[in-house]
């Protein structure tokens, strides 16, 4: 069984390829980390894998089942979640709002126009649960237009988290963060159990290479270099990517 | 909690004296007044759940309005009673919201607004021209109002009293509505339209749930229309009309419960005002449009509290300055 | 309902219709460029239609020369529209909905100004007397002026498109259609370029209300019908195309005379169906790029 599988997946923007035939395979509980300078198409792929972007050929898998002509909006009700590098949160709303708002994405509740949703407590103590898991429960009803850089960027990932995802892709998770910041994240995604798969795009690779057990180099749309930690960092390619321009 | 309780007598307060107001007002052409207020409350509450909450401003619902209209009026015309009238009418306009919405929510922003603006004039165009079903310009006639269980809605206390109940059911509904989770959902789906995407929601669906639910809050209030007039015209399908009602929802403050309902009450009394001393309503609709975009562009209500405020503080900078004095201590 | 028509009077249509496409291309070709380049729903445009033919029949009723009077309307009205855009749309950038209502809201100030000044009757000067007459061919009679209008509409068509195709300005303008945040990067001055679009916008407009004067009339209301013609018209071509415009100007023209004749209830429908069926078909208009 395999977790995700991406395959021959091509798209072009007028008549820039900007994913070129990549193929994917990613095992159950995973971390793999993709890796490549800007413009590497990181991104993109990730909007294809999500549905945002349709492919212009090419099969998306998740645990086996051909996802690739699934609405996007279903896409989480099947297991996969996603980040964002570029912050989108509901800046209007509280921190436990946000994640309320993640909960209910995923539950036939989120039709429901004649309850309080306050009321709900199962839902809100959720919500909690998972602000608790990346250290924010104690700001929960803060409005998120009064939070530091670092502490959206957990919010973010609580309320990946909260939709107890099979596979969670997150697009550069560090971006932006300094140096605290960046090893609370750390530690929050070290935490994360392994029966959920993790891929990870990240543009700096020092940052990210201990938390990874195989890589992929893009570039250009391409896979260059595809290996375990040691075997990217040893191939010649990656240098290349990396230092040759 | 004591915010809560202050609240809850507001509220008390606001429906003993909207309930008592025909006793207090007496005059026949106030209460009408009145009523009108309340009717285009629930036109403005209507349009608000687009634009407010979800971010999608039509500039359409004068033709959803007039379907409700002429559609019961034409039934009323052919000879079926007023529950049958005003039943298929809803429909009607539910169905045409429907068509409204596949076709304006191909796109959102802009796109929106200028499919709204020409399915609004399609149906103006229907109303003005197809004069065999609409007898055009001249309008239809409404005979009479309604009787529910024998209630007699002919004089102004009565059906003053009607409406007033509509709009309180609008804006309970509304109420619960904003508060619900499918509320926060198209909330969501105004601010991060693809953020609720990647989180599961089919943000397509719940705005046509959305344009659906303001549809039909349109379709009453505009029964309630032609019962207050007894009379429909092409001029209510017209661009001035949704202008109107949007000027309502903006003046308010949108998003709010009581924005529409502010609004609704100002532009009213305005144009009741206005219209009794010149005949240029457009001219000064236009102009109040132009000073709220330029100097109050949260709405009136907020826009009014901010300018009262720095007024205040002016003067009150003023004051202190003339007398240095220990009261400032005290007045913080 | 549907009314028998005579081909001779389907010739006339057919006339009528080109001279109503030519004058909706002036009208929705700077309405296209404004809402493609600026984004802005300029619900104005009908107005300057109107003020534009009103500002020409005062010129005109003064002895001022036809064209004369079309250019100077034209000109006034580039002033109007700079102004406009310059003291109250630039301080609402990327904001849809206060532009909508403030566009509106002068809408509204026009066309109650012009009541007042022009009165409610309708004003229809004559023609250029060297196009009084009428041009035969095929065994009927042409009204010259109708001809001439499309005349005019595809001398600007074509200075229009070689300004966009061939100059460095048109490039610009293209660019800033295509992508407006990349044009502001590549040290496009968006701002001089969206000012000099609204100018050229609200003076094609003005020129459109002259030329039409003699055809159509001017009188209140007239605002408010022309532009849901021109929102038709770039719903249908797709925005910031010229050539769409172009395509569905006389698409327009054509279903406005020929539904008015022979389904006089339900033109206005008619007029609206090829609309309906674009936005499903292909919302993003027939000339319309699809945005990535």
């Amino acid at each position: 069984m395999t977790a995700l599988v991406v395959q021959g997946l091509s798209k072009s923007f007028g008549g820039l390829r900007v994913t070129a035939n990549v193929s994917l395979t990613v095992a159950p509980g995973e971390r793999r980390l993709i890796i490549g300078p800007n413009g590497a198409g990181k991104t993109t792929l990730f909007n294809l894998i999500t549905g945002n972007i349709t492919p212009d050929s090419g099969s998306i898998s998740l645990f086996g089942r051909d996802i690739t002509r699934v609405p996007s909006h279903r896409r989480p009700h099947l297991g996969l979640a996603r980040t964002y590098q570029i912050i989108t949160l509901f800046p209007h709303d509280t921190i436990l709002r946000n994640v309320t708002l993640a909960l209910l994405g995923l539950l036939p509740l989120r039709w429901n126009p004649l309850v309080d949703l306050d009321r709900k407590e199962a839902i809100v103590a959720r919500a909690r649960e998972a602000l608790a898991r990346v250290g924010l429960d104690n700001i929960a009803e803060r409005p998120l237009s009064q939070t530091s850089y670092g502490e959206r960027r957990r919010v973010e990932i609580a309320m990946a988290l909260a939709q107890n995802p099979k596979v969670l892709l997150l697009d550069e998770p560090y971006a932006g963060l300094s140096i605290d910041e960046r090893q609370d994240v750390q530690k929050l995604l070290e935490k994360i159990p392994r029966d959920v798969t993790i891929v990870m795009i990240e543009h700096n690779m020092d940052v990210a290479l201990d938390f990874a057990d195989r890589i992929t180099l893009l570039h250009f749309g391409e896979v260059i270099v595809e290996g375990t930690r040691a075997e990217v960092v040893a191939d010649p390619r990656t240098r290349e990517v990396y230092l040759g321009d | 909690m004591s915010g809560n309780r202050f609240r809850s007598v507001g509220v008390a307060i606001a429906l003993v004296l909207l309930a008592t107001l025909p006793l207090w007002v007496g005059n026949s052409y106030y209460i009408n007044v009145a009523s009108q207020i309340l009717l285009f409350a629930v036109f403005a509450l209507a349009l608000n759940v687009l634009v407010g909450y979800a971010g999608l401003v039509s500039l359409g619902h004068a033709g959803l309005f007039a379907i409700a209209g002429y559609a019961a009026a034409l039934m009323l015309q052919a000879g079926y009673g007023h529950l049958a009238a005003d039943t298929a009418a809803v429909v009607i306009t539910l169905a045409a919201s429907a068509i409204f919405a596949v076709l304006a929510l191909r796109s959102t922003g802009i796109g929106f607004l200028m499919i709204t603006l020409a399915l609004g004039q399609i149906i103006w165009g229907i109303a003005y021209r197809w004069a065999s079903l609409t007898n055009g310009d001249n309008g239809i006639n409404v005979a009479t109002r309604p009787a529910p269980f024998g209630i007699n809605l002919t004089g102004a206390p009565g059906f003053y009293f009607a409406t007033l109940l509509v709009f309180l059911l609008a804006l309970a509904s509304m109420a619960v509505f904003v508060r619900s989770p499918f509320g926060a959902s198209l909330r969501g789906t105004r601010d991060q339209p693809l953020r609720m995407n990647a989180l599961g929601y089919n943000v397509w669906l719940i705005r046509f749930f959305a344009v659906l639910f303001s549809g039909f809050w349109t379709a009453v209030s505009g029964l309630l229309f032609i019962y207050y007039n007894q009379f429909i015209s092409p001029q209510v399908a017209a661009l001035t009309t949704s202008a109107e009602i949007l000027l309502m929802v903006i003046s308010g403050g949108t998003a709010t419960l009581l924005g529409p309902v502010v609004g609704a009450a100002i532009v009213v009394v305005m144009k009741n005002v206005v219209s009794a001393y010149i005949e240029r309503w457009n001219l000064v609709l236009g102009v109040i449009f132009v000073l709220i975009i330029s100097f109050m562009p949260d709405g009136l209500v907020p826009g009014s509290v901010r300018l009262w405020r720095w007024g205040w503080q002016t003067v009150r900078a003023r004051l202190d300055g003339w007398i240095s004095s220990p009261v400032e201590e005290h007045g913080r | 309902m549907m009314v028998q028509i005579t081909s001779a009077q389907a010739a006339i249509l057919a006339v009528n219709s080109i001279a109503l496409g030519g004058l909706l291309f002036l009208l929705s070709a700077g309405f296209s460029l404004i809402f493609g380049l600026m984004r802005i729903p300029n619900l104005v445009h009908g107005s300057f239609f109107m003020l534009g033919g009103y500002f020409g029949v005062t010129f005109l009723d003064r002895g001022v020369n036809f064209w004369l009077a079309a250019l100077l309307s034209a000109a006034a009205m580039a002033v109007i529209g700079g102004l406009i855009e310059r003291f109250l749309l630039r301080r609402l950038e990327g904001q849809i909905l206060p532009q909508v209502l403030l566009t509106l809201g002068l809408a509204f100030i026009i066309a109650d100004i012009c009541l007042m000044v022009w009165t409610g009757d309708p004003w229809q000067p004559s023609p250029p007397p060297e196009l009084r007459g009428t041009a035969q061919a095929f065994g009927m009679f042409f009204p010259l002026y109708r001809l001439a209008i499309l005349g005019v509409a595809v001398v600007i068509a074509i200075a229009l498109w070689l300004m966009v195709d061939r100059t460095r300005l048109g490039a610009m303008i293209r660019a800033g259609v295509d992508d407006p945040v990349i044009a502001r990067v590549m040290g496009i001055k968006v701002s001089q370029l969206f000012t000099l679009i609204f100018c050229l916008g609200a003076a094609l407009a003005a020129f459109a209300g002259v030329m039409g004067a003699p055809y159509l009339s001017v009188y209140p209301g007239l605002d408010f019908e022309m532009l849901p013609l021109a929102l038709i018209v770039v719903i249908l071509g797709g925005t910031g195309s010229l050539l769409g415009a172009l395509v569905g100007s006389f698409l327009i023209g054509f279903l406005y005379n020929f539904g008015q004749a022979m389904f006089p209830d339900l033109a206005y429908v008619i007029l609206f169906l090829p609309m309906v069926l674009v936005l499903v078909l292909r919302p993003q208009g027939l000339f319309g790029r699809v945005e990535a």
